[in-house]
């Protein structure tokens, strides 16, 4: 047998992909593309946000739509249909979030370089996608009625790393015990930086303050 | 939760240390996990077994995991404390003005190679 040695790695895992998730943004900036990494709970209505998003921005933007799920093409197909928009599906065979280097894959496998506007749709889950920096610009997550206002104090990474909070499902407030002033706060208390927007994806309220803030982001974004 | 992903990940992190210390066999892989990485360390060690199976270089390696203890900073009574205990605000003064200083990270300290 040969001899045994030590070799010394000393090499952290997250600082890795926080690492490729700044060359990609730088990557992306110098492009002038902009990419938002939306997350969410399954269920909470991405992908009815984005289709209500994509109809009010397509005139503005060159957009394209990344889709990832464990796996399944409805989302891609439905985005198609309903919007006309560039999407693609990504697969992530069975892992709970998207990271920086599958990121990457996903766009070096999508043309973009037309594109000024590319909205990620993450995995639906609260937990793993805010570990992993995806390299976005900006980081954009759904919290929906029916979840409950206490769900930044249970999941507060997820808000912590969010720029923007949308609520959605707000046309369902009356049947549920949701106190919205008091999830506001408790979004506040985690990210003190957040913007918070309320919205029914369904019936078209609050799209276009959505809209508003969105362009702003993507206008200071390229101005700075 | 995404055990399997991080697994992955140090299974190539290995192999590219292998090649480039000419190593032909892996007998230990040794990681600090830290307490809030959410990685949960039974799963890690499932999911690890499982993967090396493909792995000639890792095939017969064990895995040493060490847990690295959560601790979070108070920014204004400038105290530290067990983070799992208290979450976000700080036992000493109640203030929520804390952050994270160990413990969220998963790192390969080392491996042993033939």
């Amino acid at each position: 047998m040969d001899e045994v040695r030590i070799i010394e790695l000393k090499q952290s895992v997250f600082e890795n992909n926080d690492k490729q998730a700044d060359m990609l943004r730088d990557e992306l900036k110098k492009k002038k593309v902009f990419l938002l990494n939306l997350m969410s709970a399954p269920g909470s209505g991405k992908t009815t946000t984005l289709v209500s998003l994509l109809n009010k921005l397509k005139d503005d933007y060159k957009i394209g739509v990344m889709e990832a799920d464990i796996d399944s093409d409805v989302d891609t197909l439905k985005i198609l249909k309903e919007t006309g928009c560039k999407a693609i599906q990504l697969h992530t065979g069975g892992m709970c979030h998207l990271d920086a280097s599958m990121t990457k894959q996903g766009l070096d496998n999508f043309d973009y370089s037309d594109l000024d506007l590319i909205i990620l749709e993450n995995v639906g889950n609260l937990v793993c996608p805010a570990e992993f920096d995806t390299g976005a610009s900006k980081n954009c997550m759904i919290l929906s009625v029916p979840e409950g206002d206490d769900k930044p104090l249970k999941y507060p990474l997820m808000f912590e790393v969010s720029d923007l909070v949308i609520i959605n499902k707000i046309d369902v407030l009356p049947y549920f015990n949701f106190n919205i002033e008091k999830c506001k706060a408790n979004i506040l208390k985690r990210n003190p930086k957040a913007k918070i927007v309320e919205i029914s994806a369904l019936k078209g309220e609050g799209i276009d303050a959505l809209v508003t803030i969105l362009k702003d982001e993507i206008n200071n974004w390229r101005n700075k | 939760m995404h055990e399997l992903g991080i697994v992955f990940y140090v299974i190539d992190a290995v192999k590219k240390a292998c090649e480039e210390n000419k190593a032909s066999k892996v007998s230990k892989v040794t990681l600090e996990i830290g307490e809030v990485s959410s990685v949960i360390p039974s799963y890690f060690k499932d999911c690890y077994s499982w993967a090396i199976k493909k792995e000639e270089l890792l095939k017969d390696s064990t895995l040493d995991l060490i847990i690295v203890e959560a601790i979070s900073f108070c920014d204004d009574c400038k105290k530290t404390y067990q983070t799992t205990k208290y979450g976000k605000t700080c036992p000493h003064c109640k203030s929520d003005n804390t952050y994270l200083v160990t413990g969220r990270d998963v790192i390969i300290k080392n491996i042993e190679v033939e």
